[in-house]
């Protein structure tokens, strides 16, 4: 369509810009009073986490004291874990939502307005990044009161808050391209289960260097779950390093690709099909 | 008399025979209780084997500190999803025409029990030739083997009869999360990772006061052939069913009320 209105003339082009923009909007406030207005999807991907950040916290303290452990708080070393389970939720709310879309229909009335498949996609992601800051501030917050440190301070916190909402918006685009797969909130349900394998078979409880067993080192270093939360540890442990952070935001910027790649082809498929 | 004889028995393994079924023609039902104790172990007894090497850790192997774990877990889980099926029967509808069809319906709870044993002993099969193929060391009699495995079998039936009350009183599938909830508090607030004496803070606490701390305890001794407190073990266990079977049987007639 962006083609044809270029060959139209600019006015036109704008035009459609600004429809796309208005498209994005409308669906971005849907979603975002959606998830606000979901408690049930708020509350479990707040307090879930934090349960087994505290228990983790207290059940692994002895971990600390291996050497080569890099911080002597344990609290502060899973956090990273904390921060990526939370994207995960996230991925879980973004594809239940649009399967229930499509269970009840919405989705097949959309397809009557001129809505395209690019704002759809994006506009169902909002709530998926207002659910992100959410989630990691709450975490960060619940955290530091309880003492854990974050060595990067405040412009370290900028930086995590932001690579949070990047890698929750990167889970959400691949729990869209589930939920539109599979069109029922039951079957996103049952993928969740698939990505906590990814969640636990990585470096989350212990640095990679320090894991005894060879075979989970070496999953929990092709495990690219594990380079997010090494990039969260850099901040709260290290301070500034510039090659876990750029480790950590380059994988979720290829998670992102691949989910909202894999998202647009579903939706093609979902489009043909209704 | 023949006790497989009574009407009771008949009912109690006319239920398990049904289970049986579905859960043959649906291994997506089996799977996940199966595959999840397996993951566990893989990520506890993989990952973390490092921690047993943490001063003052007194297990001599971490392998199977973990496989005990995974085998109480999955008593535990393994009830949890059978909680799961009776809540679905009752949200078809098919639990509805089995209280109006069954002559004692106490055997219901029976058959439900039996389910659950079923689920976990698959479970425990795959999950200790995992452990084994993994390298757990078992210096232990067969006795104490025996009485490690009654302790699961118990807690297997004490988390069942939690189930089925639970299931029974919400009767629907939405109540999932109650179920399985109280279950993963308590499994979670167990010295998992770490002996008791290491846990920091206020797990350390919890961990004092919660029920399976006995009971994954005595696993572990008896796992390694060291004395048990099997007394405090089958003591817990055996109030626990206690109070269960109270809450399963009250859970019953609300839904026969219901019904």
């Amino acid at each position: 369509m962006e083609a044809a209105a270029t060959t139209l003339g600019p006015g036109v082009a704008g035009r459609v810009r600004s429809g796309v923009l208005t498209q994005v909007g409308h669906l971005a406030r849907r979603s975002l009073t959606r998830t606000l207005r979901q408690p049930i999807l708020i509350i479990p991907s707040l307090v879930f986490p934090l349960f087994l950040l505290a228990v983790n916290a207290s059940g692994l303290a002895a971990a600390t004291s291996l050497p080569g452990f890099p911080t002597d708080s344990y609290l502060t070393f899973a956090l990273g874990l904390t921060l990526v389970q939370g994207a995960l939720f996230a991925m879980m709310g973004a594809g239940q939502s649009i399967a229930g879309d499509i269970q009840q229909g919405f989705f097949n009335r959309l397809q009557l307005t001129p809505l395209r498949g690019g704002p759809l996609l994006t506009g169902q992601l909002s709530g998926v990044l207002l659910l992100g800051v959410i989630q990691a501030t709450t975490y960060v917050i619940v955290a530091l009161a309880f003492g854990a440190s974050l060595e990067a301070g405040v412009p370290g916190a900028a930086v995590l808050l932001a690579l949070s909402i990047l890698i929750a918006v990167a889970f959400g685009s691949i729990g869209l391209a589930v939920g539109i797969r599979a069109g029922s909130p039951e079957a996103v349900q049952g993928a969740f289960p698939l990505m906590f394998v990814l969640l636990f078979l990585s470096s989350g409880a212990l640095p990679r260097d320090l894991i005894a067993t060879d075979w989970f080192q070496t999953v929990a270093t092709v495990n690219p779950v594990s380079y997010l939360m090494e990039a969260f540890r850099s901040l709260l442990i290290v301070g500034w390093d510039g090659e876990a952070l750029a480790l950590g935001f380059g994988v979720a910027l290829a998670i992102f690709a691949v989910g909202m790649f894999a998202a647009t082809s579903a939706l093609k498929t979902r489009m043909v099909r209704t | 008399m023949n006790p497989l004889d009574t009407r009771f028995a008949r009912t109690a393994f006319a239920l398990f025979g049904r289970q049986f079924r579905v859960l043959v023609a649906k291994p997506s039902l089996i799977l996940p209780m199966m595959m999840m104790p397996i993951f566990f172990f893989a990520a506890f007894a993989g990952g973390l084997s490092a921690v047993g090497s943490a001063p003052n850790f007194d297990y001599p192997d971490y392998t199977t500190f973990q496989f005990v774990f995974v085998l109480m877990q999955s008593a535990v889980f393994g009830a949890v999803f059978t909680g799961f099926s009776i809540a679905s029967d009752f949200e078809s509808g098919f639990a509805r025409r089995l209280l109006l069809a069954a002559h004692g319906r106490s055997a219901l709870i029976a058959g439900y029990w039996l389910t659950s044993i079923f689920r976990a002993l698959l479970t425990w099969v795959v999950v200790t030739a995992v452990a084994v193929a993994a390298g757990a060391s078992f210096n232990a009699s067969g006795l104490d083997i025996l009485s490690l495995l009654l302790i699961a079998v118990l807690l297997n039936g004490a988390a069942i009869l939690f189930a089925t009350g639970m299931a029974m009183r919400l009767r629907t599938l939405q109540g999932a999360p109650l179920i399985q909830l109280p279950a993963f508090l308590l499994i979670m607030t167990a010295p998992v990772y770490v002996p008791r004496e290491l846990i920091e803070g206020w797990v350390s606490t919890v961990a004092d006061f919660n029920p399976m701390t006995a009971m994954m305890e005595a696993g572990r001794e008896l796992a390694i052939g060291a004395p048990a407190d099997l007394l405090l073990a089958f003591g817990v266990v055996g109030g626990l069913i206690a109070a269960m079977a109270t809450w399963a049987i009250t859970g019953l007639r609300r839904a026969e009320r219901a019904a």
